[in-house]
């Protein structure tokens, strides 16, 4: 395949980025899209230019590392997929992929491509855990779990934290991510007793944080990766509902 | 205002905006009534009754101004989310967005513009003629403003009536989207009643404004 890439290159935070185009030869289509980046890098080296700096980890999509605005959508034209699980038989032979990386005030570009995210760990901090004593670990069968509750906590916990639904939301709201966190506890009995603190700390922080409000577009819900239901954002309304009122 | 107001939590904001909007939701049917009666060929007594009883019953003047508070929120918190929106995004992408989204939510804040434009127009035309802020020509017998008469000039303007269904058609677009997605702003989430929340909300949102837009089609044939 014969790609031309655009690509947001920026030296540093405080620096005006621009894209830059590249051309790229050779390409297998069953090449995954950072390997394609991977490729791009080298050449680049050896040209002695500067690589392109993107995030990726795992490269198997569970880490929630790759953060990458392709050609319009988070992770890219495949659903369901994070970037590192897009294929590059996703695209034409003489296509023009453009690459940003994720645009909202709370993740200011590092480098590049790579965004900082911790926005995410300092809403998590707020109350995206349980607090347990330390000590011997008790008889798992001691607390009951509704299986319909239990799969449905599971489901929030599959989120990764890569950002895709902030990235693709008009917004730049975080109340996908913000909710499947409090969605994992609350449906279970474990997270009950911090819940009403949990929701009403975490969704302080997101606001405080500076990203947007959601307006019901579900754009969250069509990136995500993981496939977070939207179901999950009425779910931390109840809850923050109950925290104020009750 | 009270600045507090501004520091609402998010979902606070949103949460109000739900509530308020389903409140003008149950108004608009109420005001379909009092419409349709424009439609008896009674020389516009049931109409000219219903303003009367709207402009004089006490417990209406009370409700009237719940509902004056509850536009004024409605639109402050719609710009207010919206400002903060796109403060939350200062840098925009060069590829615009293709992730599908149902058809018009992304343009809330623009058809909610639109019909803010029109109620405007609709409180020049009329509101504010009762509080006696607009001179009118037209009065009953009992020497209050003659709506009835008003109405029918308006809608003999062939512009003003195709300007009034434009506007209620794009009211159609604004309230489809908002009911739904104000259960889901209020908790209401769940796949047993999704889809009656889905379809109860295209009914309406097809159903009240055509009920207003056959009023100004009935003037126009029957001029």
């Amino acid at each position: 395949m014969k790609l031309t890439l655009r690509i947001w290159r920026q030296r540093d935070a405080k620096s005006a980025g621009k894209f830059v185009t590249y051309s790229l030869d050779n390409i297998s289509p069953n090449c995954s899209f950072l390997e394609m980046l991977d490729i791009l890098n080298e050449q680049l080296i050896q040209k002695n230019e500067e690589p392109v700096v993107f995030d990726h980890d795992c490269r198997e999509g569970i880490c929630g590392m790759c953060s990458l605005y392709i050609n319009g959508r988070p992770h890219g034209p495949d659903d369901a997929v994070t970037a590192c699980q897009l294929h590059m038989r996703k695209f034409k032979d003489g296509d023009t992929i453009v690459i940003e990386p994720w645009r909202a005030r709370p993740f200011p570009v590092i480098r590049d491509l790579m965004v900082d995210r911790s926005a995410f760990d300092k809403i998590i901090q707020e109350g995206g855990y349980i607090s347990v004593n330390t000590g011997g670990a008790a008889e798992a069968n001691n607390i009951l779990a509704g299986k319909e509750n239990s799969e449905l906590a599971m489901d929030a916990a599959a989120c990764i934290g890569c950002g895709a639904c902030v990235a693709a939301c008009k917004n730049a709201s975080a109340m996908l991510f913000v909710s499947a966190k409090i969605s994992q506890f609350a449906l279970l009995p474990q997270g009950q007793i911090e819940a009403k603190q949990r929701v009403k700390k975490m969704v302080k922080m997101m606001d405080e944080l500076g990203f947007g409000n959601c307006t019901n577009t579900y754009a969250c819900e069509a990136e995500c990766p993981k496939l977070i239901s939207r179901s999950n954002i009425a779910r931390m309304n109840r809850e923050f509902i109950c925290a104020k009122v009750i | 205002m009270n600045p507090s107001f501004l520091h609402f939590s998010s979902i606070t904001k949103k949460i109000w905006m739900a509530f308020l909007g389903l409140f003008l939701m149950i108004f608009l049917v109420v005001h379909l009534g009092i419409n349709l009666c424009l439609l008896r060929n009674d020389g516009g007594a049931w109409f000219t009754a219903a303003a009367h009883f709207m402009g004089t019953n006490y417990i209406v003047k009370v409700f009237e101004i719940v509902l004056f508070a509850g536009f004024i929120f409605h639109i402050l918190l719609g710009i207010i989310l919206q400002v903060q929106n796109w403060m939350a995004r200062p840098v925009r992408y060069l590829v615009s967005n293709k992730t599908y989204t149902p058809f018009l939510s992304k343009y809330m804040i623009y058809t909610g513009g639109i019909v803010l434009i029109f109620l405007i127009i609709h409180f020049m035309n009329f509101y504010f003629i009762k509080l006696g802020w607009v001179s009118n020509p037209n009065f009953t017998s009992e020497g209050e403003p003659n709506f009835f008469v008003i109405a029918q000039d308006l809608f003999a303007s062939p512009a003003y009536s195709i300007l009034y269904i434009f506007l209620f058609i794009v009211l159609g677009f604004h309230l489809n989207q908002a009911f739904q997605a104000a259960w889901q702003t209020l908790g209401v989430n769940h796949p047993q009643y999704n889809s009656c929340i889905g379809w109860f909300g295209t009914f309406y949102a097809i159903v009240v404004p055509l009920g207003f837009i056959i009023i100004p089609i009935y003037f126009l044939l029957t001029r």
